[in-house]
């Protein structure tokens, strides 16, 4: 069987750090380089802040995080049942951001898909969101030391 | 405060610059409080300029390049500059990315940012 995990969380901020951390560390046991980890500990900090601020519009609401490995393949998705996208290409462009007034820069996809090899987006308006992340890890390192950010 | 993040800020002014040690992971969560208490400072403080110390920083995300634009756009109606000092390779890759670089300036650290806030 392949490994998975499986997180409900509340959506109140605090979590978007346990969030990453906790997928980090069902990561390591891939022995993963530092890149590596941080690569996934900033896609699923922009996931789960897209379902806290866009999703549930920073109220109260569930997320559902599910991670799992075949071989050296991560996929990881973060689901909401918030108020979902009308215009996923959109809301995906660079610097696009529906939240101006919070000091939103828009890049949260892009730096997803810029850490992660795969982002699909499926999301209903009033339905909510789910995405889904894919990356396949390198093979581990023999005798090097783990390269570095 | 997350259990599961260390977060803090640390802030000094000096001159007419007010410089802040980001330290610990700066997310969302970490934003919402921060960009009060930086603005508040600013505010009170005489200081023009900013300058970011990202020498303690663990974690960032695009929540942070929101942070920083907005209070290069809250400096810059003052005529202020915002300046990054203590930047990682990663760091300065993903702001290059934002392209960040083209409104705020980065400095290797604070004595080389101070010459850049006086015009040097």
């Amino acid at each position: 069987m392949d490994p998975f995990f499986y997180l409900e969380f509340d959506s109140s901020s605090e979590n978007e750090a346990f969030a990453r951390a906790a997928v980090c560390a069902f990561a390591a046991r891939l022995d993963p380089t530092l890149q590596e980890l941080e690569d996934i500990r900033t896609a699923i900090s922009e996931a789960v802040t897209n379902s806290i601020i866009h999703g549930y519009d920073q109220g109260p609401g569930t997320i559902w995080l599910r991670a799992s490995l075949h071989g050296r393949l991560l996929t990881v998705s973060v689901e909401d049942h918030g108020i979902g996208m009308e215009d996923v290409s959109q809301a995906m462009e660079a610097l696009y951001t529906s939240r101006p007034d919070l000091e939103r820069s828009g890049l949260g996809f892009t730096l997803m898909q810029s850490f992660m090899d795969s982002v699909e987006v499926s999301s209903t308006p009033g339905g909510g969101t789910t995405v889904t992340m894919r990356k396949t890890f390198l093979p581990p390192c023999q005798d090097a030391p783990d390269g570095d950010a | 405060m997350s259990r599961f993040a260390d977060h803090s800020l640390r802030m000094e002014t000096r001159d007419n610059i007010l410089l802040i040690h980001v330290i610990g992971e700066l997310d969302h969560h970490y934003c919402q409080s921060a960009r009060g208490r930086i603005d508040e400072l600013y505010d009170q403080s005489h200081a023009l300029h900013m300058v970011f110390d990202f020498s303690g920083l663990d974690f960032m995300d695009s929540s942070a390049i929101g942070l920083i634009m907005g209070r290069r756009q809250k400096a810059s109606l003052l005529g202020g500059k915002v300046i990054l000092i203590h930047v990682s390779p990663r760091l300065h890759s993903i702001f290059t990315m934002a392209g960040l670089y083209r409104i705020i300036e980065e400095a290797p650290d604070f004595e080389s940012a101070l010459a850049l806030t006086k015009g040097e």
